[in-house]
């Protein structure tokens, strides 16, 4: 075996399955059950990155998903995920890995300068460096700062894999699956509850996969964990997932879950996704989510080979991997001692306990001595020696006065524990306020907000025994909440792994040069204790304003390893409780999360449907081009012969008024209104009269909102005495229908009427121009075409190839129309006949672009281009369309507000550029002056400008202050290359009698 | 996502299948033409934007279709209470007092 740091014997691994695998090229063996820290730790490997700002050698800090320093990218299928912790990183066969935030190489790293260029890189340093001169920001500082910028690079590719979504329900939700977790799975489900245990590793357990000597009803403590384990999971109330982070507690015990399925695999079947999101509605929550290890803040505490003693701990007992040979434990509290006394059973040296209290207890102390082991007391570390890995360690006593030297330590690893912080954020998420505890000198949950408790060490309770009692008693009350179910489970007895004493928050006394060392807070984001201690002084007072300053806590861990130490700090700083400093609100989500477990199946065709009318395969198979209106796939032009949208409109434009034109309007809203008082809703809904509208009859109909702007507009037909076809606008049929419901149902329900959105029940081919009725007649049955039968504004129901039809004789072209509709099932089918049909008249089939121009050449306005949301129908010259003698509609008490009656609103005019070949920009300012002195406000802008080949000139539409009585005058429309001139005429620029529609 | 319990369904479904539609129990005046400036302004943009209790309407618009009321906390953004249309605005301060307790 190579791997020169393996134990012989012990913990979760199989020595018997060797995997290679590859850090930064170089190949390297581990074991099955390592993750990528523990088979680098076998190696001896404890360097692994650099530090984000002063790109400072760093190794592996912990043994979980809180690893600041140990961020590495994976290369799988052919890409790299960057910032995977090496801690959950599963080893598997031929996993290759890189080390990040390095250049040239991991050991030799040119960035390192910074770190000797530190002092000017202080808190904030960011804020007060790159002020000035102005101009060096967009060409010199950002390039450099988005460079330096993140730790890992981004992948390459568009995400490969894929991602599951689910919805689960269940009666107890138990995350973390610790003593306390399992305890709880086992008590709730012994009700019959239905139960959901998920836990971020591999392996269910939690810290008892790490324990030594403990034992729970005469097992050992992972035994313990495989009986429970096989039992949870022979139950078919319990679901059981591993690899699985809560990472998000919402609203109403929602709790959502990201399920690693396949990352951990060399070779996963291709049908699986890689990850899996859990939307779990859990009648009740148990969080159980253990507590994690403070580091020490002391001068270089941030050397490779410095880690957290119950990490040690952990790498020794589950991974089998000794973090050293030669181990120096820094401690605060009582567990760290336990980390020296099984390095030491496994035949480690351990170079000295340094323990920062006076008094240890004298179990700890005569167990110490029975092993030999070197015990200072009332001792800090000062400092530490070693570049790419720790070689030594300064010792300071702590007196009255102060610290004064005690000396130097050599080791090759340090352990340190500052105490155990409970780990609060889930609780935090679910809207909880933490409370400060005295005794524990640590924050813990307090009252529930949701329907949820927390249970064993994530609510500062220590101790195996005390563990598994919280547990059982928080899952039997979760599942009597949700179920009203009771069972009593017999209780395991425990022994061993007692609840420890003591701990320290804050910065470590030391006898060096405070301006000059390093004692880091927050290890990912450099953030040392001088940095907290600075943005105090310059006015950070609220723990909110130093986080931002200083970015402590703003790493991968949100702060749960800095969190305490820092606020320590602060209030000694600032000299107030720390509980008046406040704490930092814990959010969503809990650990990183792959946007691809976000975004999951709605990507590419899934991000938005795609709506697409009965005429699509046949525009494909000529050739048309489309355009994106809204979820709709419209045809923008059919261009021939290589023609471009410019020839292939014009050419459009004019074969429609020359002879017909074949247009596909099936995207338009359509919606049936049905009742006794179909005509009084109409009547009420919109500006137009509807009473008198005769069977058989259309009129164009003008929408409003109550503050009396135009929102919508469409023909609307009446069929019957108590039956209308209302038309809307593509993008306002959904806005439009939701309106009328709620006016039916919360304003009127007095109305007998129906509503029904039939948008998607007729297909709509528009035929318009002079042929329009010799193009449609061989088709139609049971309708008289003749002009005096059937004039413009006509609807009628007949058949048209033998199909169902509704037929209406209307016009968006200026030109004789008709609007043939369909049932949608037979769309494609009349299309094409129609398309067919129209060859024979020398007609067209013709786009969006061409209806534009056509009806712009109508002065027709676009609800959404002439208007924006503040036009009234006066605006747009359209007063005709309003109801005088009608009692009320939806807008008409709007319309008499003071500032819709004033003078000098904008008017929709007509706009002839003095050059007929320049064409407006849509958009563009209209002006008094062809140079207006700056801050001159604009008089209007362009709402419409295309070429007309008809005309063989530009036109456009404009909204104008008080336009129309501007008529003939000349107003100018400046661009960037000059002042254009144009003169302001009316709307109507073909036809403007108005005979043709009568055709 | 949050449940809400629809009055007309008599089922609990979830956020999405919902529409919020503003505040309730603001009736449109039988004549608005004999408001004045002021009170049709007031109906038109005024709301009291509630820290506390809000009566909302709210409409099932993926399931039912139908508009209801309900009665929200919008600082921890719970329901307390839905209703039908129509139903008369429950007491907010009990229902604050009973949600308290």
């Amino acid at each position: 075996m190579s791997q020169p740091f393996r134990t012989h014997s012990g913990g979760r691994i199989d020595r018997n399955k060797q995997l290679t695998f590859q850090f930064d090229g170089e190949e390297l063996t581990g074991v099955e059950g390592d993750t990528l820290a523990s088979a680098l730790l076998a190696n001896g490997r404890h360097l692994v990155g650099r530090s984000f700002k002063y790109h400072r050698p760093r190794g592996i800090l912990t043994a979980g998903s809180e690893e600041p320093n140990a961020l590495v990218g994976i290369y799988r299928k052919g890409d790299q995920t960057p910032n995977l912790r090496a801690t959950q990183v599963e080893l598997y066969d031929g996993l290759k890995a890189i080390s990040q935030n390095r250049f040239p190489s991991l050991d030799f790293d040119v960035g390192a300068v910074n770190d000797l260029l530190s002092p000017l890189f202080p808190a904030g340093f960011y804020y007060k460096t790159f002020m000035w001169p102005r101009a060096f920001w967009d060409r010199v500082y950002e390039p450099i700062i988005r460079a330096a910028a993140g730790l890992g690079k981004p992948p390459i590719n568009p995400d490969h894999d894929t991602y599951g979504n689910l919805y689960a329900h269940c009666d107890v939700l138990v995350i973390g699956s610790g003593p306390a977790g399992l305890a709880a799975a086992l008590a709730a489900a012994e009700t019959g509850a239905r139960v959901i245990l998920c836990d971020e590793q591999s392996e269910f357990g939690g810290s008892l996969l790490s324990e030594s000597d403990a034992t729970i009803d005469g097992k050992s403590a992972t035994e313990w964990v495989e009986d429970s384990i096989r039992s949870l999971s022979a139950k078919d109330n319990v679901t059981l997932l591993p690899r699985t982070t809560a990472f998000g507690y919402f609203a109403q015990n929602f709790v959502s879950l990201a399920e690693r399925v396949t990352e951990h695999m060399a070779d996963p079947d291709p049908a699986l996704p890689r990850e899996r999101l859990w939307q779990v509605r859990a009648k009740e929550v148990v969080i159980a989510a253990g507590a994690i290890e403070r580091p020490m803040v002391f001068p270089e505490n941030d050397r490779p080979g410095i880690m957290l003693a119950d990490a040690g701990r952990t790498y020794l007992n589950r991974y089998g991997v000794k973090v050293g040979d030669n181990v120096l434990v820094a401690t605060a509290c009582d567990t760290a001692w336990q980390a020296a006394f099984d390095l030491a059973d496994r035949g480690v040296d351990i170079a000295a306990i340094a323990d920062m209290r006076e008094k240890p207890s004298e179990a700890l102390l005569s167990v110490a001595h029975a092993r030999g082991i070197r015990v200072e007391t009332g001792c800090v570390i000062t400092g530490t020696q070693g570049r790419k890995r720790v070689s030594g360690a300064l010792l300071g006593r702590v007196t009255s006065g102060g610290v004064t030297s005690a000396g130097e330590v050599t080791c090759d690893a340090l352990l340190m524990s500052g105490g155990w912080t409970p780990t609060v954020s889930l609780y935090s998420q679910s809207r909880g306020k933490v409370v400060w505890d005295d005794t524990l000198g640590t924050f813990v949950p307090g009252a529930p907000v949701q329907n949820e408790r927390s249970a064993g060490a994530c609510a500062g309770v220590y101790g195996l025994s005390a563990t598994l009692e919280a547990g059982y008693n928080a899952g039997e009350q979760a599942a009597k909440a949700a179920t009203g179910k009771t069972a009593k489970l017999a209780r395991a007895e425990a022994n061993g792994a007692d609840a420890g004493n003591g701990g320290i928050l804050g910065a470590l006394p030391h006898d060096r040069n405070a301006s000059k060392v390093k004692a880091f807070v927050d290890y990912q984001n450099d953030v040392t204790a001088k940095d907290v201690k600075l943005a105090v002084r310059e006015g950070m007072h609220s723990i909110e304003h130093i986080k931002r300053y200083t970015t402590t806590g703003m790493a991968t861990d949100q702060g749960r390893l800095s969190n305490l130490n820092a606020l320590q700090i602060a209030s000694t700083s600032l000299g107030k409780p720390l509980t008046d400093v406040g704490l930092t609100t814990f959010r969503q989500p809990y650990t990183p999360t792959t946007f691809g477990v976000f975004a999951n199946v709605s990507r590419g065709d899934f991000f938005d449907p795609v709506r697409r009318t009965p005429s699509h395969d046949w525009v494909v198979e000529n050739d048309g081009v489309f355009e994106d209106v809204g979820q709709w796939k419209r045809t923008w032009y059919f261009p021939i012969n290589g023609e471009d949208m410019h020839a292939a409109v014009a050419r459009e434009c004019e074969t429609v008024r020359k002879s017909v034109g074949l247009f596909d309007a099936s995207t338009l809203g359509k919606i049936e209104v049905v009742g006794p008082d179909a005509a009084e809703f109409l009547e009420r809904m919109y500006t137009n009269p509807w009473k008198k509208l005769g069977v058989g009859r259309c009129r164009y109909g003008l929408l409003l909102n109550e503050a009396g702007f135009i929102i919508d507009d469409g023909v609307i037909g009446r069929l019957a005495e108590d039956r209308f076809h209302v038309t809307t606008t593509t993008g306002g049929a959904a806005h439009v229908f939701a309106t009328m419901e709620d006016y039916l149902q919360t304003e009127w329900p007095d109305l007998n009427v129906w509503i029904t959105s039939t948008t998607e029940q007729y297909a709509v081919c528009a035929v318009q121009g002079p042929k329009a009725r010799e193009v449609i007649a061989p088709f139609v049955e049971g309708i008289d075409l003749s002009p005096d039968a059937f004039p413009h504004m006509s609807v009628a129901t007949g058949t048209f190839c033998g199909v169902p039809c509704r037929l209406m004789r209307i016009s968006f072209t200026g030109e004789l129309g008709f609007e043939v509709n369909i049932p949608r099932r037979h769309g494609k089918m009349v299309w094409e006949t129609l398309a067919k049909e129209i060859e024979k008249h020398d007609g067209t089939v013709y786009g969006t672009e061409t209806m534009h121009v056509l009806r712009a050449e109508k002065g027709y306005i676009i609800v959404g281009q002439e208007t924006d949301g503040t036009v009234t129908p006066h605006d747009v010259g359209m007063s005709w369309a309003i109801g005088k003698n009608k009692f009320d509609f939806v807008g008409k008490r709007g319309l008499q507000r003071p500032d819709l009656v004033a003078e000098g609103r904008k008017q929709l005019v007509g706009l002839l550029t003095k050059d007929p070949k320049v064409v407006l920009e849509e958009g563009a300012q209209v002006t008094k002056l062809a140079n207006p002195p700056a801050g001159t406000s604009a008089e209007g802008h362009v709402t419409s400008s295309y070429h007309s080949s008809v005309l063989g000139r530009s036109i456009a539409l404009a909204m104008v202050k008080g336009g129309r009585d501007l008529m003939g005058k000349t107003l100018h429309v400046p661009m960037p290359s000059g002042a254009i001139e144009v003169e302001v005429t009316d709307t109507i620029f073909v036809d403007k009698e108005g005979g043709r529609v009568n055709g | 996502m949050l449940l809400i319990y629809c009055p007309y369904c008599e089922v609990e479904r979830p956020e999405l299948e919902f529409r919020c539609g503003g505040e309730a129990h603001i009736a449109r005046p039988t004549d608005p033409s004999t408001q004045s400036d002021e009170q049709w302004a007031d109906f038109l943009y005024m709301r009291t934007n509630t820290k506390g209790i809000y009566a909302e309407r709210w409409r099932h618009i993926h399931g039912c279709g139908r508009f209801f009321n309900a009665l929200r906390e919008t600082v921890g953004d719970k329901f307390l209470k839905v209703y039908k249309t129509g139903e008369p605005k429950p007491d907010l301060d009990a229902i604050a007092k009973e949600a308290s307790r």
